[in-house]
């Protein structure tokens, strides 16, 4: 087994057993430690598959950015109630058998058609094509030039996102 | 060389995670916690087929889709300090205002 193959296999093992403790977890700080451990593992798995921008992107943004939020959140909120109340609905059961559903039914999917998945030997993208030039400035160069303007819309997406939480969380309660 | 179905077979077992803990669990925190796994588990896929075709704009869209994710996170949890101003909860169920 090559190294790529190993670090996918650990990788892909963290990251599913964290995910599993982030559902499973009495204690949301708990869950969120757990989600960090997910999402750096997924920032690996972007390295095997040679997206060097998009770990560091994944590891920056996710981790340094939203979990520290949530983490910031989970801080303002007492937590101390939430514990100790029952952490699932009554309908777990419909939930599951649902998730096995859908679980069996992608991975039947995926399975059946992993022969198609193949890329044809002569079609084969050359490693340099990701690797060499520079992962960095390729996903620069098509993120300003073929895909500015959903660029420009993600940016206006931010922006209305980040009034809408301001002016949500500044909003006075009926006791005021 | 790991095979395509692998990672599609890991970003279907993350997502499927993600929706067993946005159905199950009351937490609102949690909730949010499972859609990041969801929008983690379609990264995933969208990255291992860029990376198999040799064509970056599936990076370039998994970029975007860690944009709306951010831009979730900052509504959702401003939505969370919101309920949690008015009902000092964050139990979806007694969240019930809208319900039939």
């Amino acid at each position: 087994m090559s190294v790529e193959q190993v670090l996918f296999y650990v990788f892909g093992a963290i990251a599913v057993l964290s995910a599993l403790s982030v559902i499973t977890l009495k204690n949301v700080v708990h869950s969120a430690v757990a989600l960090a451990a997910t999402l750096l593992s997924v920032a690996g798995i972007f390295l095997t598959l040679r997206a060097e921008f998009l770990a560091g992107v994944q590891v920056i943004v996710y981790v340094g950015g939203i979990l520290v939020l949530f983490i910031f959140v989970i801080m303002l909120i007492s937590i101390e109630k939430s514990i100790v109340e029952r952490q699932f609905n009554r309908q777990w059961v419909v939930a599951l058998i649902t998730a096995l559903l859908l679980i069996g039914e992608l991975g039947f999917v995926v399975w059946r058609g992993k022969d198609s998945l193949v890329v044809a030997e002569g079609t084969q993208p050359q490693a340099s094509v990701l690797g060499v030039t520079g992962n960095t400035q390729l996903v620069g160069e098509t993120l300003y030039g073929q895909y500015l303007l959903p660029f420009e819309i993600a940016s206006i997406l931010l922006l209305v996102a980040i009034v809408g939480s301001v002016a949500l969380a500044k909003r006075k309660t009926q006791a005021e | 060389m790991v095979p395509i179905h692998h990672y599609l077979l890991l970003g279907a077992a993350l997502f499927t995670i993600g929706v067993v803990g946005v159905l199950t669990r009351r937490n609102i925190m949690v909730i949010l916690m499972s859609i990041e796994l969801m929008m983690n588990a379609v990264n995933i896929n969208l990255i291992a087929f860029s990376s198999q075709l040799g064509h970056v704009s599936g990076q370039v869209f998994a970029i975007f889709v860690i944009t709306v994710a951010a831009a979730e996170a900052a509504v959702g949890l401003g939505i969370v300090i919101a309920m949690f101003k008015n009902k000092e909860t964050m139990n979806i169920n007694e969240i019930d205002l809208m319900k039939w």
